[in-house]
């Protein structure tokens, strides 16, 4: 079955158009690296599979129902923002922030179960606003995954990020997908892990320039070079 | 002076009103201050003075003109903030302002300022009946379910709307739903505090609670033990010493705050 799929997908701002024309599919169990310059229209396509942009042309489907039918499809996914942004000083543990993310009361156990899994449970009790920034994703994480989603959708989540958590992020992700079939939409700056991780690689910058499998990718040189310099000078740019 | 002042019925509706009002007060507080809404009671709360105003003016009850003006304003000011992107701050004062206006003008018309005008400013815990302590114990208890029963949406669109909508949340629901509570909290606790010191109720236990860097659950309990030893202390030294219980409720809550600064600068509070 089809996770995602993406038709005719375009977004038109006052003065310019976010997106163009694109059309592309997920399959279940897939993991697509989506990688593209500033401004290439990444956060804007997200918001529209997440529901928090609904003026588009076009349609999207996920798991074969067009999401302006019902927002029922939101329940089955896992989101990372780039950065969460909240107020430092909201009284909340991580264990409040873990709670928000899941549906149904009755799974209370889910909570200690995520936070075991993602190396946070001695955290728990602990007001998210006094961790690393490493700790604050693994948390979004853990707030994302407690409903057990089919599907996860990542918005660069490693920015700011020290090196050995994003290791650890890398190997999550990577144990999601293999483990637990979880398909897996990640936009990224960082060519290299996409590599290794992602089987599936789509080039976006307002059109999609490519979409197949990582593979090909890879081995286009040209390809390569012009997306590595673009999201090189996006690293620059974020640092 | 003796505990016979605890067998006064007038004492036990004050009391039981005020416990009431302190714990909505700091619940439906807890939400607005998080969301950088501080002052929004207090706007409401001026708003329910053009609304008592009304109510005096049309000779109707004015606590009930007053639920209706301050609930629709509130309503109103939020739709307007967001069709027009207008900032938080300016919508509260200018719901602030526009509350004050329409009392002052209507209150001019009616032939100037009588002692419930006073009353509705400055609050008159004392002088709660049998049943506006009914009203105040009905509307509690209701907006407390109704809290209880959706506590993680209201939770969940105050930490972060963004993501709060991606779990499909009714975000813009429970943002008028916040605002519609905390217009009808505000004309109940009136009668407590009045009209200008409303929103000390509202804000200076919860700034306080947020300070000790505990969870949700626990912030919010701890500040409304404040909120109820500042309101039943201040019904009891503004009856022994003659002077007005709103104006010593709040200040017991601001030494409270001030203590909870002192206890902060020490470095007593453990970071968990």
């Amino acid at each position: 079955m089809k996770a995602v799929e993406i038709k005719n997908l375009t977004v038109k701002y006052p003065d310019v158009k976010a997106l163009d024309n694109i059309s592309f599919e997920v399959n279940e169990g897939d993991f697509l690296g989506i990688i593209g310059p500033n401004g290439a229209g990444k956060s804007t396509l997200f918001a529209s599979m997440l529901g928090l942009h609904n003026d588009y042309e076009g349609t999207i489907k996920f798991f074969g129902k067009d999401i302006k039918e019902s927002k029922k499809y939101l329940k089955q996914i896992g989101y990372v923002p780039q950065k969460p942004i909240f107020e430092k000083n909201f009284p909340v543990t991580v264990k409040d922030v873990v709670r928000m993310g899941l549906q149904n009361k009755s799974d209370a156990d889910r909570i200690d179960e995520i936070l075991q899994q993602l190396w946070i449970h001695e955290l728990g009790d602990r007001r998210i606003g006094e961790l690393s920034g490493g700790q604050q994703q693994r948390v979004f994480i853990a707030k994302a995954l407690v409903h057990k989603p089919k599907l996860m959708i990542l918005d660069e989540p490693v920015t700011g990020i020290d090196q050995q958590s994003i290791e650890l992020f890398y190997s999550i992700l990577r144990e999601l997908n293999s483990k637990q079939n979880i398909t897996i939409i990640w936009s990224s700056h960082d060519l290299d892990a996409v590599n290794q991780l992602a089987n599936h690689v789509a080039c976006l910058n307002r059109t999609l320039f490519f979409h197949g499998e990582s593979e090909d990718f890879f081995s286009n040189d040209d390809l390569v070079k012009q997306y590595s310099e673009a999201s090189m000078q996006e690293h620059m740019h974020h640092h | 002076m003796s505990f016979e002042l605890l067998t006064y019925g007038f004492m036990h509706r004050a009391l039981i009103s005020g416990i009431a009002i302190a714990i909505l007060c700091s619940v439906v507080g807890l939400f607005l201050v998080l969301r950088r809404y501080s002052l929004f009671g207090d706007a409401i709360a001026h708003a329910s003075f053009g609304g008592v105003a009304v109510g005096l003016l049309a000779g109707v009850y004015p606590l009930w003109t007053a639920y209706i003006v301050s609930i629709l304003s509130a309503l109103v000011i939020t739709k307007i903030k967001d069709r027009f992107n207008i900032s938080g701050d300016a919508s509260v004062a200018v719901l602030l302002s526009s509350g004050i206006a329409v009392g002052l003008v209507i209150i001019g018309l009616s032939g100037g300022f009588t002692l419930d005008i006073f009353s509705f400013l400055f609050g008159s815990i004392l002088l709660v009946s049998v049943d506006d302590t009914i009203l105040v114990l009905f509307l509690t208890v209701g907006i407390l379910t109704v809290i209880a029963l959706l506590f993680r949406q209201l939770i969940y669109s105050t930490f972060n709307e963004e993501q709060a909508k991606v779990s499909g949340i009714p975000v813009e629901k429970m943002n008028y739903l916040i605002v519609f509570m905390a217009g009808i909290t505000v004309v109940t606790s009136i009668q407590l505090v009045g009209v200008l010191l409303i929103s000390a109720l509202f804000v200076i236990p919860n700034v306080s609670a947020i300070m000790y860097g505990k969870g949700f659950k626990k912030t919010a309990l701890i500040s409304v033990s404040f909120s109820i030893f500042s309101v039943v202390a201040g019904i009891f030294i503004s009856y022994f010493f003659d002077i007005t219980p709103a104006g010593t409720i709040v200040l017991l809550s601001i030494g409270l705050l001030a203590g909870t600064m002192g206890i902060k600068a020490a470095g007593l509070l453990s970071k968990n």
